[in-house]
């Protein structure tokens, strides 16, 4: 291997209340390597990719070592010198490309902008240059598609912008922070393949940052894997997959391969005789804007049918803008259907939750996928949950408490975290509080809306388990909404799959998922990311021929006559 | 990388504005019980005498205790704003969180009542309430509540249109609960300390609209005087007592001041 461009030696970052966040790190990325730094959210991965750059964010502050990025110590080194240094040097990939845009500046003026800051490229050598770039990542119309403004771009075209802006000063070190986290699977292996593609042809080095195991994988020489501000393993990557040495990588493994579609074939098969009907949807129409003729102005369902059973789990996947959120949203009465109905053991219910009885409202509940802003922050989970037992069943005081501790236990916590506040839970233990409030409803059907999206691969393993252990054991109609079909693998006894507002294909999710019948779903299954090497070439061909099967054509946007352009 | 350290000692501005409302609290108070002198007694033949030992701030156009009456006043004006700023609040907090929730006809027909009050000069409507309705501390009061809140709904309107998108007012409304409980129950914690701080901002205002009434003649009537109306009472001994006139209206900028540095303070501290 080359010569060494990052070199970090016994790294130590602290808050400035003293609360370690790297302690002693040491590694090295040479020429043409790609490290990969994979653990949980809170090990410390961001901290340091950023301090690889010379960058803390504020409340850090630098404790011990060092970090040399080709020559220069960037932790000591002032402002001019680390100006010098980024993107000619070291240039940086954020996960959110959205978030890492002006949304008022032409994308071409953006990815040159800091070339042109630096002196380091004429304007029409640095546009020039631009344009090679946007050509060898197949961004459409290479030529002309600088001059567009970030909202006239998909997401994943987005994120190749990102990357192009990165390659602009051809940098020796690209530090890509969860480049493919934000996208859909099937735009994410594109963006995969170019972003491999670039840092071989380059020959750059890469510090590639993921919580994503089979992701990094594909892309990674080598793999140090992070926990709680140590690095506990490092290897080549065929080493840390196939034989790692530490308990926790496996742990990690483990958690990646058990939610993934290797986990349809040991999954016990459940026998499933066609339990009651808990809840069914029948062609539900809906969107936004006035309706005319039946429709909606912009319709999201076209007619969707589900049903699910007692005791059962119906997942429905797609992609983003599929409209699985509008369908969950419908059930929960959120949101009212231009047409179709739903109903609850066969009696319809209203279209808006006002409408709907107490009662009914109580036997629908919903968990969504933000944590967050599920749990008001100002409330304690007594409280939280107090005020459902008491809304629905009237229960205080000590029949309250009890409850409380049993909801509590139901979704594995102790009793003492009555008296805190979401704040003070880790994401997993949010999720947790979030579904003992729907459980205290005494719910016959659960909406689960990308439940485990937000979260860390052990705990959505965790979160996964619990949800199935609620069906079985309180006999509940579950709806689980994701976009991640690893996970609706390993929970879901029927599959429906949702593409632009249509159901594409619904059935059992052992034969869905295992012998998919429409190529939408092929290419679905096809894009989950899988541990094994070369898996990154097989999707990329696999997406390549079913693509011409599918014609994907995106949504038109107004006034936007180069839909074809529009591809991820 | 060097930033500034955590402070949790709090600011000397903090301290100042603080101390300042706290003594003038405590001297409307004091008012209650004791004064030098009764603020509406002859004590002297001579208007405009200049302070004497006894006689501090000398006397007025009448020949009364200034300090006297600037003490009574301060409690008159203190009472006037907080009332009149309490009210607004009531109204206009009530009003915008209502609005932001429910959204639809209610708060459009709210929001463009508001753009109508606050597209009208204050004084103007001060003017126009007082001559169909003659002057009286409670008509005051009335007006400076009503004109206000309507500043403080399009602030509540806004802190409650952020809110009412977080999921969980979503889950309370599809639980069924009113729009009083998602008011007070799930927002209102999260609005009370932006609110507080207008109302301290809100308070300074009422204070300046009041003394302007005042002022003009339309405020408080003799004997009664607020700082405003001593101020315009004794406009006309300026070369002989200034104090007189001068007195009054530093009072009404000092609180003014102190009010606003509070509030800035305040607001230093919430963003650390």
């Amino acid at each position: 291997m080359g010569t060494s461009v990052l070199t970090v030696d016994h790294l130590g970052i602290a808050t400035k209340a003293g609360h370690k966040v790297l302690d002693d790190v040491s590694l090295q990325v040479r020429r043409g390597e790609v490290l990969a730094l994979i653990g949980a959210s809170g090990s410390g991965k961001t901290t340091l990719a950023l301090a690889a750059l010379g960058h803390m964010r504020p409340g850090l502050e630098h404790v011990g070592g060092s970090v040399n990025l080709n020559g220069v110590d960037v932790l000591k080194a002032p402002h001019p010198v680390l100006n010098r240094l980024r993107g000619r040097i070291g240039a940086y990939i954020a996960q959110s490309a959205a978030a890492a845009f002006n949304p008022r500046i032409r994308l071409g003026d953006q990815v040159v902008e800091s070339a042109l800051l630096h002196h380091s490229q004429k304007s029409a050598e640095a546009r020039a240059r631009a344009r090679e770039v946007f050509r060898y990542l197949s961004l459409p119309s290479p030529d002309r598609i600088g001059s567009r403004f970030p909202y006239q771009v998909s997401g994943g075209q987005l994120q190749r912008f990102m990357i192009a802006m990165g390659m602009q000063e051809e940098p020796l070190l690209m530090v890509c922070d969860e480049p493919t986290s934000a996208l859909d699977v099937t735009t994410q292996v594109e963006v995969m393949r170019l972003l491999k593609r670039a840092i071989r042809d380059n020959n750059t080095a890469a510090l590639f940052v993921s919580h994503d195991l089979a992701v990094v994988a594909q892309i990674a020489t080598r793999i140090a894997v992070m926990r709680a501000g140590r690095i506990v393993e490092v290897g080549e990557t065929d080493q840390v997959v196939n034989a790692p040495r530490e308990e926790y990588t496996r742990e990690l493994i483990a958690a990646c391969t058990h939610l993934s579609l290797a986990s349809l074939a040991n999954r016990p098969s459940r026998l499933l005789t066609a339990p009651a009907t808990a809840l069914s949807v029948q062609s539900i129409v809906a969107g936004y804007g006035n309706v005319r003729g039946g429709k909606p102005q912009i319709t999201t369902l076209h007619g969707v049918d589900l049903e699910v059973g007692k005791g059962e789990i119906v997942a429905v996947i797609g992609e983003s803008g599929s409209g699985k959120t509008t369908l969950a949203r419908v059930i929960a009465g959120l949101h009212a259907p231009a047409s179709g109905t739903v109903a609850l053991e066969g009696e319809p219910l209203a279209g808006l939750d006002r409408e709907r009885t107490d009662g009914q409202r109580r036997r629908v509940q919903l968990a969504v996928q933000m944590a967050d802003t599920a749990l008001n922050p100002k409330h304690r989970i007594r409280r939280i949950l107090g005020r459902v037992l008491r809304f629905f069943h009237g229960l205080r005081g000590d029949a309250a408490e009890a409850r409380m501790v049993d909801l509590l236990a139901m979704v594995s916590l102790p009793a003492n975290y009555l008296e805190r506040y979401p704040t003070q839970l880790s994401g997993g233990e949010k999720q947790r509080v979030n579904l003992a409030r729907a459980l205290a409803a005494d719910p016959d059907v659960l909406i689960c809306d990308e439940i485990t999206s937000a979260l860390d691969t052990i705990v959505a393993g965790q979160i996964i388990d619990l949800v199935k252990r609620l069906r079985d054991e309180l006999g509940l109609a579950i709806i689980f909404i994701s976009h991640d079909l690893a996970t609706v693998a390993s929970i879901a006894d029927r599959v429906t799959v949702l593409r632009h507002g249509r159901v594409v294909e619904a059935g059992e999710c052992t034969r869905v998922l295992s012998a998919p019948a429409d190529p939408y779903t092929r290419l679905l299954v096809a894009s989950v990311p899988e541990l094994r090497r070369g898996w990154l070439e097989d999707a990329a061909a696999t997406r390549k021929a079913l693509e011409v099967e599918l014609e994907m054509v995106r949504p038109t946007v107004a006034g936007w006559n180069e839909q074809a352009e529009m591809m991820p | 990388m060097t930033t500034a350290s955590i402070q949790i000692r709090p600011s000397s501005t903090l301290v100042f504005s603080a101390a300042l409302l706290v003594f003038v609290g405590v001297v409307a108070l004091v008012s209650l019980v004791a004064l030098p002198q009764d603020p509406f007694d002859f004590i002297t033949d001579e208007p405009f005498m200049p302070p004497a030992a006894g006689i501090w701030l000398g006397s007025d156009y009448l020949g009364r205790d200034v300090l006297s009456r600037l003490m009574d006043g301060t409690r008159i004006t203190l009472f006037m704003a907080m009332t009149a700023t309490l009210l607004a609040h009531l109204i206009g907090d009530t009003l915008g969180l209502t609005a932001a929730i429910r959204g639809g006809i209610l708060d459009a027909a709210l929001s463009r009542i508001v753009d109508v009050l606050l597209s009208l000069p204050k004084i103007i409507v001060g003017l126009v309430v007082v001559a169909a309705l003659g002057s009286s501390i409670w008509v005051i009061i009335g007006i400076a509540a009503v004109v206000y809140s309507a500043g403080v709904f399009r602030i509540a309107r806004a802190l409650g249109t952020d809110l009412k998108n977080m999921d969980y007012i979503m889950l309370a409304r599809s639980r069924g609960e009113g729009t009083l409980w998602i008011l007070f129950g799930e927002i209102l914690p999260h609005v009370i300390r932006p609110l507080a701080t207008d109302f301290a901002l809100r308070a300074s205002f009422a204070i300046l609209f009041m003394s302007s009434l005042s002022f003009i003649g339309l405020g408080v009537q003799p004997p009664l005087a607020d700082w405003g109306g001593m101020a315009r009472e004794n406009l006309g001994g300026l070369s002989t007592n200034p104090l007189a006139a001068i007195a009054p209206a530093i009072a009404i900028a000092l609180v003014s001041i102190a009010l606003n540095l509070l509030v800035d303070a305040l607001d230093d501290d919430a963003r650390h």
